[in-house]
């Protein structure tokens, strides 16, 4: 099963190779994919490792407050659509950056921008490498295929398809993903429900009597009560401040955004968005399914004894269908975490090819033909190989959930707020730009520096890998920074253009409302 | 000027100040706001209800189904909702803009 998604994949790459020649056919696939293609493609960079096992895991451990989660992810898509997505298309050409640069100085906002797409993808990349190395040697712990083999395959094939199949190969497997990933999913929710004699209120009923070990005595807990996870006295705060993170960081992580520049006009940029928000809802609200059935049927008590959070889909499906359906669904997993971090490599490799390499380093002139996507190649294969090697030192203990939400707080701190004011903003500079992606970059990164994620004293029983790297009471209450960060990033950038003047990037902005608004001289489909 | 193809592309000055293009920006910066207020306010009120009014979120509705699980699942919904009418809104100004784009062509070549 698992092998015949690697060997059609391959065949994906082996044919898009043959059509990756040239800048906008390698970083954009040549504009040609539709709206609902690329829909599908989004949903696939988007639905993580971390959504399909993480957030399953997550609502069977702690109900209602997973499902939180799934709200976001959903609804931020919102601010995609109405905000980022049509200008972008219509005014950038490969990367986030573009549409930055397009009125300000280039080199600057350009050097910021790779920076924090370079952090962004990082974090999120080392997540997804460790979560496939723990899951592979999980599920195939008889084989003998341990964690550092499934990291190096997983990173050897994502290089693969990137340095070769460049943004066709990429769009590809990831709408390949999606399909068995939704397949997977809707299978899973209906033998849930048929579990429940296809009676809503049965799994609801089920869901709100789980059983759970509480210091060492069984208790009957109901998982529809929001607070099992955001407790007082910082709970409520805590969550509005991930709520923020999520619906603001989606419109600013730079793996979705440069996904538009794949269609070929604004409105079927539009149209993707819209796609990908039917999928990605339908299979959110099939979380609840997933989750509450894992919590009812499995439990928690089994799930920490086999593997942990991560493993409450994988178990449910064994508990529901067997073997042969566990096997399917780690599957489904493992293409899933392929996918992701295929779309994280090429996104990387574009900012730093595109944006730092040829515009800051080299002023935007190519010495020669093709050297832009030489230099992308190249990086894919630096990052690739780079992510191998820290998720292997990590190991497969290491916490790093934390990092998919840092990678949305970056996101939402330092990218989205130069983007919006860059396209709504006419007084907007290239020092508020710097300031606010230097602000958002940095604050977020060292909140969680100091927060309960890093910070905190465990106890005996806690695993030495497992363990808080500064054993101390935190500085920071909160677990998600985004409520301090995201408004700081704002006003960072705020402050930098009213302490600044630059008449030219003003006159730009009517060029750049009218090319949004109309699409008039956007980059074309070759 | 820039040159596509062989037509002369209108200035982005002369097309910014059609009145017709005025129009078209008025009604998406309207529709927008509106929607984007909308959904953040509806959005936002989840996590604040649910933080701070945890008894009345956990109230139950119909078997152990309570306020704050129909509250999230709604935000669904109403996701969708506000894509639909966005994706309405902007078909038509789509067609606008074709209209101010042919406009400004015809007063470019006059």
């Amino acid at each position: 099963m698992f092998l015949a998604f690697i060997a059609a994949t391959l065949g994906i790459t082996y044919w898009a190779a043959g059509r990756s020649t040239g800048a906008s056919a390698f970083f954009a696939a040549g504009r040609r994919i539709t709206g609902w293609q690329n829909g599908l493609a989004i949903s696939g960079d988007y639905m993580s490792a971390a959504s399909f096992l993480g957030i399953a895991g997550l609502i069977a451990f702690y109900g209602y407050d997973g499902f939180m989660y799934s709200v976001g992810f959903l609804v931020a898509y919102l601010t995609v659509l109405l905000i980022v997505a049509e200008p972008l298309r219509n005014t950038g050409k490969f990367t986030m950056a573009d549409v930055l640069a397009f009125r300000l100085r280039e080199r600057p906002v350009r050097a910021w921008a790779a920076l924090s797409t370079l952090t962004v993808s990082t974090f999120y990349m080392i997540a997804q490498m460790v979560g496939a190395g723990a899951l592979v040697s999980l599920l195939l712990a008889d084989s003998g295929i341990g964690y550092t083999t499934a990291v190096t395959g997983v990173g050897i094939l994502m290089i693969v398809y990137v340095v070769f199949g460049g943004m066709l190969a990429t769009t590809w497997v990831q709408i390949v993903k999606a399909v068995l990933l939704m397949g997977g999913t809707i299978l899973l929710s209906i033998l849930v429900l048929a579990h429940f004699g296809f009676d809503l209120g049965a799994l609801f009923d089920a869901t709100g009597q789980v059983t759970v070990q509480e210091g060492g005595s069984e208790v009957t807990r109901d998982f529809m009560t929001p607070g099992m996870y955001y407790r007082p006295p910082h709970g409520a705060l805590d969550l509005i401040s991930l709520s923020m993170a999520l619906i603001f960081g989606t419109a600013g992580l730079p793996h979705i955004l440069i996904r538009f520049y794949t269609v070929p006009d604004g409105r079927s940029a539009r149209i993707s968005v819209f796609w990908a928000m039917l999928l990605i809802g339908s299979f959110y609200i099939m979380t609840t399914f997933l989750g509450f059935g894992a919590a009812a049927i499995v439990g928690p008590t089994t799930i920490s004894a086999n593997g942990g959070t991560n493993m409450s889909a994988p178990l449910l499906a064994q508990a529901l269908a067997g073997d042969v359906f566990f096997a399917f669904i780690s599957a489904v997993a493992f293409a899933t975490i392929l996918a992701v971090v295929a779309g994280l490599t090429i996104s990387a490799s574009a900012s730093f090819a595109h944006d730092f390499y040829s515009n800051v380093l080299h002023h935007g002139r190519e010495k020669e033909p093709g050297e832009e996507v030489r230099v992308a190649r190249w990086t894919a294969f630096v990052v690739g190989a780079v992510s191998i090697l820290i998720a292997i030192g990590l190991g497969p203990d290491a916490n790093v959930a934390f990092l998919v939400g840092l990678a949305f707080a970056v996101a939402a701190s330092a990218n989205l707020p130069v983007i919006v004011l860059s396209l709504y903003w006419k007084r907007f500079t290239t020092r508020g730009a710097v300031w606010g992606l230097a602000a958002g970059l940095l604050s977020s990164v060292g909140l969680i520096l100091v927060s309960p994620s890093f910070m905190g004293i465990d106890g005996p029983e806690v695993a030495e890998s497992a363990r808080r790297m500064i054993q101390a009471q935190a500085l920071y209450p909160l677990r998600n920074p985004g409520i301090v960060s995201i408004p700081l990033g704002f006003l960072a950038a705020y402050l930098g253009s009213i302490l600044s003047r630059e008449p030219a990037a003003e006159e730009k902005y009517v060029e750049l409302t009218v090319r949004a608004n109309t699409g008039l001289g956007a980059e074309k489909a070759i | 000027m820039y040159a596509v193809g062989n037509s002369l592309m209108p200035s982005w000055d002369r097309i910014h100040g059609l009145p017709s293009y005025r129009r078209m920006i008025a009604r998406k910066i309207r529709a927008v706001a509106v929607l984007t207020v909308f959904f953040l306010a509806y959005y936002f009120a989840l996590p604040l209800l649910v933080g701070y009014w945890p008894e009345l979120m956990a109230r139950k509705v119909w078997g152990y189904v309570n306020w704050a699980y129909l509250f999230a699942f709604s935000q669904f919904l109403m996701a969708w909702a506000v894509a639909f009418a966005y994706m309405r809104h902007a078909d038509r100004c789509d067609r606008m803009s074709e209209g101010i784009l042919a406009e400004a062509e015809e007063a470019g070549a006059a």
